[in-house]
């Protein structure tokens, strides 16, 4: 069981935060919402069928990439596991090719090769989710050794910091320990950020994680400085805190750390029935909403919104997720005789493909005399 | 007898070989308090405590290495991979390590430690969650591969590996998980390992498959002209190959089909093959077909269907080598 820790005490006028304008602070809403609204689509169209195989919704954790993003320059890579729609989103994937996708449609970011895990978009430096939890660790740690080499070696570009997002069950993958051992040995720029969900899959962190109150530990031992963030429900509370470290990480190329506590309001997946936790510890965490937070600070600390405003905001939000479902539904799917082989290497090759030379019935090579 | 889906016979299977037997432990990720990704623990932590059905975390290289240790030791370890594609972390200490002790040591420390793994397609599921990658293994010289197709023998096969002295991996076709059920001795009994099954016995022509193909296979056999007498073998262990009971039909029939989801190069299809023109060459009267996946990786739902070699796919290449 783990416990709900609200934003307390914290002063909101102080905070880099603070010095925002308005209008940063009101998109910082609108993608919140924009994540939430697409999420509860994706698992309408989950339930019926509409998107198939596994998927994991984002709901809940909505805050970290936001809060998180708006610390990075869009030169900055990304890269992350298989909860990845609330990425593509905050990072400006076009929600229907996002939808799309996961519909398995040729519109899809990855022409619906890839599906909800896979999540990519090269122009936006989203360098994708991953399947296998922790794979996109070390690969992280080469996303930042290219910028670096790029800025020291080449000197092109400017400094910049990859942001490699795991869940708390990917901190006992070994990849993990492997790739912040290289970070820290060759100082590269890349922040490993633990959305600190509480659970792997079905497993609470205490049960399966050393430390897992002080995350910041293994960190230490490979040299990396380290942040925690409690409030990670609190998009501001992430922004006031991630930014300078983010930062500093930038400037001085370095590696960092974020123990960064957050909680999902779904299942692990779909299909998960959640016998470890009870609806009193999802329902403690609901109070903490993103949205509801972010919407009470700009209505009553700011007075930049009204509730008429954000109902405004939730209705135009909810058109436009609507608008990619049902783009989604009426996109193309792929002609396997072709979408089944290509992009396997630049050069479709033989054997690959039903329109290939590997075929039987007819067209194959049973033709009595063929040599 | 009991009407058991495959879920509930390798549950079945588990439960009386825990019961029988104190040194068989079960390891893996949300195997205990979930019962399982797909639900195959079910109830086995109560059952047993958290002492023998252990919920580690989320590491499949230390699952594996640690399974490996138990069995070093003479634990009968049970891990469970999640999904066949995970077993990429875990391949350093299954295949460099697992598989070869019983040879490094010349005889002096072995493995016996049965690997349960949910494998292959057809559930709509993307690629590291619908591969088939038994030919991997089967090539890893130390390690059994084994791959029921209905409860009966998911049941019997699996307490084999589980009694067996030496490191088993056993895949289990997700596809047909709960697909249907089937008559399953309450008692504990043993399906060999290395004995394929004639599922139907026919004179004209051999299809040689495995798991979940093996319904597949059935489908195709349905759709036949009634005077086309099909053998169908299902392998059941892959590796070792069950390699007279392949030679003996394919020398009566003289013609055959091997039919599995794996792509096409260098997947078992190739080894059945080389096998039979070895050792059934004077008996051909056709080409050996392979009906297979393709050299691409496993295609997201939408061409589950077109990249998986369904049942039209299968009779096409019957007829086809039957017609030769």
């Amino acid at each position: 069981m783990t416990t709900a820790t609200a934003s307390k005490g914290r002063d909101r006028k102080t905070g880099a935060s603070a010095m925002l304008p308005d209008d940063t602070l009101l998109g910082w809403l609108r993608d919140l919402v924009l994540i939430r609204e697409f999420e509860i689509r994706t698992m309408q169209a989950y339930s019926n069928a509409q998107i198939g195989g596994f998927c994991h919704v984002y709901n809940g954790q909505e805050a970290v990439v936001v809060g998180t993003f708006a610390a990075t320059i869009k030169d900055d890579p990304i890269i992350t596991a298989y909860r990845d729609h609330g990425h593509a989103l905050a990072r400006g994937m076009d929600p229907k090719a996002c939808m799309a996708e996961m519909f398995g449609k040729t519109t899809g970011c990855a022409k619906g090769k890839g599906g909800s895990m896979h999540m990519f978009d090269r122009p936006n430096n989203l360098f994708g989710g991953h399947g296998i939890v922790s794979a996109q660790t070390p690969l992280g740690a080469g996303l930042a050794f290219a910028t670096k080499y790029e800025n020291e070696v080449l000197g092109e570009g400017e400094k910049r910091i990859s942001l490699c997002f795991l869940g708390d069950g990917a901190l006992n993958q070994g990849a993990l320990h492997e790739a912040m051992n290289l970070a820290g040995i060759f100082s590269l720029p890349v922040i490993y950020i633990v959305e600190n969900n509480g659970y792997s899959m079905g497993t609470a962190i205490h049960r399966g994680t050393t430390m897992s109150d002080k995350l910041e530990a293994k960190a230490a031992a490979y040299g990396i400085e380290s942040l925690t963030i409690e409030d990670g429900m609190d998009v501001c509370a992430i922004y006031d805190k991630f930014k300078p470290f983010a930062d500093a990480c930038r400037r001085d190329q370095k590696p960092g750390f974020v123990d960064l506590k957050t909680y999902r309001y779904q299942g692990h997946s779909m299909s998960d029935p959640q016998k470890y936790r009870s609806k009193d510890e999802v329902g403690s965490y609901q109070e903490l909403d993103p949205i509801l937070t972010l919407k009470g600070q700009l209505i009553e600390d700011r007075g930049c919104l009204t509730e008429e405003d954000f109902k405004a905001m939730q209705k135009e939000v909810r058109a436009i997720v609507r608008e990619a479902v049902k783009f989604a539904e009426n996109s193309p799917s792929p002609d396997p005789r072709t979408e089944l082989y290509s992009d396997v290497f630049t050069d479709p090759l033989p054997n690959s493909s039903p329109s290939g030379p590997y075929t039987h019935g007819e067209a194959n090579h049973l033709t009595r005399g063929d040599a | 007898m009991a009407n058991l889906t495959l879920v509930q016979a390798i549950n079945l299977a588990l439960t009386q070989e825990m019961e029988a037997d104190d040194s068989v432990v079960i390891l893996g990720e949300d195997v205990g308090l979930n019962g399982g990704v797909f639900r195959v623990t079910e109830g086995l932590q109560q059952r047993f405590g958290d002492h023998r059905v252990v919920d580690t975390p989320l590491a499949e290289s230390g699952i594996m290495g640690t399974a490996i240790g138990l069995a070093m030791n003479g634990i009968k370890s049970i891990p469970e991979i999640q999904f066949e594609g995970f077993l990429g972390p875990a391949y350093d200490q299954l295949v460099n390590h697992g598989a070869r002790y019983r040879s490094r040591t010349r005889g002096a420390v072995t493995v016996p430690m049965t690997v349960r793994v949910p494998v292959g397609g057809g559930i709509h599921a993307p690629e590291l969650h619908s591969d088939s990658p038994e030919a991997i293994y089967a090539h890893t010289p130390g390690l059994k591969v084994l791959m029921p197709s209905s409860p009966y023998d998911a049941k019997g096969m699996l307490i084999s590996a589980i009694r067996d002295p030496d490191p088993c991996i056993f895949f289990e076709p997700k596809r047909i998980y709960r697909a249907f059920r089937e008559e399953v001795p309450e008692d504990e009994y043993t399906v060999p390992i290395g004995k394929a099954k004639i599922v139907e016995e026919g004179s004209d022509l051999t299809v040689v498959t495995w798991g979940a193909m093996t319904i597949q296979c059935i489908n195709a056999m349905d759709s036949l002209p009634e005077d086309l007498s099909v053998e169908l073998i299902d392998l059941r262990t892959i590796y070792p190959l069950d390699v007279d009971t392949i030679v003996e039909s394919v020398q009566k029939t003289g013609r055959c089909v091997v039919a599995h989801e794996a792509p096409l190069t260098a997947g078992l299809g190739a080894e059945i093959s080389a096998l039979v023109q070895e050792r059934c060459f004077l008996h051909l009267e056709a080409p050996v077909q392979r009906v297979t996946g393709f050299d691409t990786f496993m295609p997201y739902y939408k061409m589950e269907l077109d990249y998986l070699p369904e049942a039209p796919r299968v009779a096409e290449a019957i007829t086809a080598c039957a017609a030769y």
